[in-house]
């Protein structure tokens, strides 16, 4: 089992990380850095709910190595706040009932983020087309959707 | 109390929404104890086989393994229900299912645990496989339970209410139809996850993502033998449930059983494919109904057959066959009616309950049979369900109860609302509108083992900051039922649901509630809530009465005040007047509790269906039906449920939509389907549930019939919207292209076959023909209840 020292900014901070080589980037998330906001439901890329975004791109952690991050950058559910404010997402999810059990919740709201960085005002299909790949079991995706478009409107464009 | 309420009635946010947005929320597998060992099981290969050896030893030798246990270790049977204590934590002797525990290990990492799986040399000799229902009715197949060959029978029902032959002799018109519903499962998110600790002082503390911590705790008792007193179950915040973390299951007891043996914290997390042989899904029932009908729509009489594939255990089979008969009457008035009904072990993980538990299928079928029959005698679809309709405050032939009931309304509501007499019938071929109704209960109106105690208690206690803190059993599997106690107390104390501290499903902490299933939370935990909030009210009242020498009734708590009604101004600040009262009759602690009424009526099997109200639902269904591919797309659903009292009618309406959205995968994509004894897809990749893409527009109106027993008024709304919508979305199917599917889930590849059945000249259906020879006992005659007039 090779080991290496992986340097990979998560969240604006830069962690080194000595880890071995075929640990998942969702396994060095959760165990390592204790950052169990990123949820795990299948670990085999079919429910969304370990999305993280790398370099801005929503990518599915349970199917990264730690390895491909080294020296780029993941965000995780735990970096959406900015100084203590949540992100309009997260305001809108919460007032909008866009969460039941919420284990759904940090893998959509970063795949809702990278959609609202690519497409400030989405139609309703581009909506449905980038959350197709985080699966919920809880809402029918009604709130969730509606969220979305609520924080859209919301944000400075 | 004033009717107008502050709280009550608001769309609010979650209390724990903000916790749930930013990943702060921490559910079973999230929780970390220092020198945790990782747990893993070894899962049969065989569907049904002796187990002739188990050889631990090379996984014990690993180097990192700290424990190895199988059956031996663990001899005690349980099961959810009293009837049906026949499950092992890990099998002994006898394997039963693909996927079933036969041994479990404890070790340092997850690799090492896997590891130490593959050394675990297990040794069966099969047996013949009993899959199908007509394997399980057969005679000479061995039996799954028990010695030798014979049928596989788990429990058969017959009963009949006032008299089935007279009535389809008084009929104008009879109808027989068979319809089959395959099973399927819950899917939640989150896989079952569990973490044990056994303290140096013999307590054991287990983490589990359960909705029934209750249930869970008196099986550790009885399968580990330590005292009720020196165990701990916390229900962590779940990521779903739908009935699929109902049952106290295999890994929360090995996880207990491993952390006693090697004196470490223990965490076992199931992986996807280990959750689809958890199963406890949807029962696949075989049914058979004969309906007689007066010329104008309404029902003499009905006969209806039910045969249930439980899969390899009783889980709450019993229950689920029971109420694959019990809840036809609640929506319509049927004058006589019998029920027989079976149900099967097979070689196949154990069915259970899931979101409508045993009656979605039924509906299925009534619905479907409804929509026949008005075709036949020239009614419309709302008609013949209008006069049919049950009564408000009325009972049913087999003894249920019914309170607050808005049926007629739902139905009109949806039906105006989709524009459905306008459309039905009269949509291009290939477009369709369907429409069904139901009813479901507002809890179960007996607890699961038999007591004469309360169903729910909560506590609420006021500290001398004025801080309130609740205290409940009842577990949040998503449904929201925290922020419904948080706003039933707020309501009563004239304060705002998120000033309250909620503490919830801890055996140590909370009183009991037996759980998160049956509707029941908001019903039986809510009225609790209230209870115990209007005495800490009632004291607070009394203190500050004195003092200012008022009539107490003329106070009232509002806005973090308690003052005079009218005159805002007046009396004393909430955290004054809680020290008043503190200081005048000491600790300011009050308890609540529910229980429901007795119900029962005289027979075996009365337990099951009865409820202390009822929800009712209506669904239309506007869909399109591709005849060349077979593929059905759902445009929009309407639904309009009586929920009595929403209150909150954000998260009410969040219970609604999931409905739909679980109730349309179950009509169109979800099947829990098997080759032999092997799961087909146990992955999220085989096993297919609607993504954003396929969900429609959802159009939800909520009724509120204000029941008089509830909280507020307040009944279910978290299972009843589902059962509509599989069945007005088969009706519409038939609206679009003139057949009939009468198998769920409605798969184009039985589209087509019914299609090419229509175009050779038959009657454009697909569905089974016919249920099996299976000589029911003689039914039970039950007089309708008094005052019951057909």
């Amino acid at each position: 089992m090779t080991e290496h020292v992986l340097p990979v900014e998560v969240n604006g901070e830069t962690h080194r990380l000595l880890i071995s080589d075929q640990r998942t980037l969702l396994e060095v998330l959760r165990e390592d850095l204790g950052m169990t906001g990123t949820k795990h439901g299948c670990d085999l890329g079919e429910c969304g709910a370990c999305t993280v975004l790398l370099d801005n791109q929503p990518v599915l952690s349970c199917l990264v190595l730690a390895r491909q991050a080294e020296n780029r950058s993941v965000a995780t559910i735990e970096g959406l706040a900015e100084n203590g404010q949540p992100h309009e997402l997260q305001t809108a999810f919460a007032e909008l009932g866009a969460a039941q059990c919420g284990y759904c919740t940090p893998g959509m709201l970063l795949s809702a983020r990278a959609l609202l960085e690519d497409s400030p005002d989405p139609t309703a299909h581009e909506i449905n087309q980038a959350l197709a790949g985080n699966l919920c079991r809880c809402t029918g995706y009604t709130k969730i959707r509606e969220a979305v478009q609520l924080a859209a409107s919301r944000s400075p464009a | 109390m004033s009717t107008t309420y502050r709280v009550v009635g608001r769309p609010l946010p979650r209390v724990d929404a903000m916790e749930q947005t930013t990943g702060q929320i921490r559910y079973a597998d999230d929780v970390k104890l220092p020198g945790t060992l990782i747990g893993r099981q070894l899962r049969s290969t065989e569907a049904h086989a002796v187990i002739t050896g188990i050889d631990t030893s090379r996984a014990t030798a690993l180097p990192g393994v700290k424990a190895v246990i199988t059956g031996a270790d663990l001899p005690t049977t349980y099961g959810i229900l009293p009837v049906s204590q026949d499950e092992n934590v890990l099998a002994i002797d006898r394997v039963r299912y693909v996927g079933e525990p036969v041994a479990a290990v404890a070790a340092i990492d997850a690799a090492t645990a896997e590891r130490a799986l593959e050394l675990i040399d297990v040794t069966y000799e099969p047996l013949d496989e009993v899959v199908t229902l007509d394997q399980a009715l057969a005679d000479d197949k061995p039996l799954i339970h028990g010695e030798g060959t014979g049928r596989n029978v788990h429990r058969s029902a017959a009963l009949e209410f006032g008299d089935v032959d007279e009535g389809m002799a008084a009929a104008d018109h009879i109808r027989e139809d068979v319809f089959f519903f395959r099973g399927n499962t819950h899917a939640a998110l989150e896989t079952h996850a569990a973490l044990a600790s056994f303290s140096p002082v013999g307590k054991l503390t287990l983490w589990s993502s359960t909705q029934v911590p209750h249930y869970v705790h008196r099986t550790l008792e009885r399968v580990l033998g330590l005292p009720a007193a020196r165990i701990r179950v916390i229900a962590t915040p779940s990521g779903g449930g739908f009935g699929g973390k109902t049952d106290p299951f295999s890994h929360e007891l090995a996880a207990a059983k491993l952390s006693m043996l090697t004196g470490r914290p223990v965490k076992i997390t199931l992986n996807r494919e280990e959750v689809f042989y958890s199963h406890r899904g949807r029962h696949p029932v075989l049914m058979w109904i004969k309906t007689g009908f007066e010329r104008d729509g309404r029902i003499t009489a009905m006969h209806f057959k039910s045969f249930l594939d439980g899969g390899a255990y009783g889980s709450y089979g019993v229950a689920t066959l029971y109420y694959t008969g019990a809840l036809q009457t609640s929506t319509y008035r049927i004058p006589n009616y019998r029920f027989e009904g079976v149900r099967v072990f097979t070689n196949k993980p154990a069915c259970g309950p899931k979101r409508g538990h045993g009656t979605p299928q039924p509906r299925f079928a009534l619905e479907a049979q409804m929509d026949k029959a008005a075709a036949d005698l020239g009614l419309d679809p709302v008609t013949i369900r209008l006069r049919n309709a049950v009564e408000p405050f009325s009972k049913t032939v087999n003894h249920l109860r019914i309170t607050s009931c808005a049926l007629s309304e739902c139905l009109n509501e949806v039906a105006g609302a989709s524009g459905f007499a306008e459309k039905h019938g009269r949509l291009p071929i290939g477009r369709g509108i369907g429409l069904a109704v139901s009813a479901y209960m507002s809890g179960a109106g007996l607890p699961i083992y038999w007591n004469d105690m309360p169903q729910s208690e909560v506590e609420v206690r006021v500290d001398r900051g004025g801080g309130v803190t609740v205290y409940s059993m009842a577990a949040d599997v998503g449904q929201g039922s925290t922020s419904m106690l948080a706003t039933v107390v707020a309501e009563c104390l004239g304060l705002e649901p998120a000033d309250l501290n909620m503490v919830t499903a801890d055996t140590d902490l909370t009183p009991v509630d037996l759980g998160s299933y049956s509707s029941r939370v908001t019903f039986m935990a809510g009225n609790a809530a209230v209870e115990a909030a209007m005495k800490v009210r009632s004291r607070i009242i009394k203190a500050v009465a004195d003092k200012l020498e008022a009539d107490p009734g003329d106070l009232t708590l509002v806005d973090g005040r308690v003052a005079v009604e009218g005159d805002a101004e007046s009396g004393l600040e909430w955290s004054e007047a809680v020290r008043l009262a503190i200081a005048t009759e000491g600790p300011l602690s009050e308890s609540g509790s529910y229980r429901a009424p007795e119900l029962a009526g005289p027979y075996r099997g009365a337990g099951v269906g009865i409820s202390p109200a009822y929800s009712y639902s209506a669904a239309v269904a506007l869909i399109e039906c591709d005849p060349d591919t077979g593929m059905v797309d759902v445009e929009r659903i309407w639904v309009a449920h009586d929920i009595g009292k929403a209150i909150n009618p954000l998260l009410a309406e969040g219970q609604v939509e999931g409905s739909v959205y679980m109730g349309l995968g179950e009509a169109l994509y979800e099947e829990h389907a098997f080759r032999g004894g092997l799961h087909r897809g146990p992955s999220l990749l085989d096993y297919k549930i609607p993504t954003a893409l396929e969900m429609p527009p959802i159009e939800t109106i909520l009724v509120e019939s204000i029941d008089p027993e509830g909280p507020f008024g307040a009944k279910e709304a978290g299972q009843g919207p589902l059962l509509p919508v599989i069945p007005a979305i088969a009706n519409a199917v038939h609206d679009a292209i003139g057949v009939r599917i009468d198998e769920v889930p409605i798969t184009p590849d039985k589209v087509i076959a019914a299609l090419r059945n229509a175009a050779r000249g038959g009657p454009g259906r697909f569905g089974p023909e016919a249920v099996p020879e299976f000589e029911f006992d003689t039914p039970y005659r039950v007089e309708p209840p008094e005052g019951f007039t057909p």
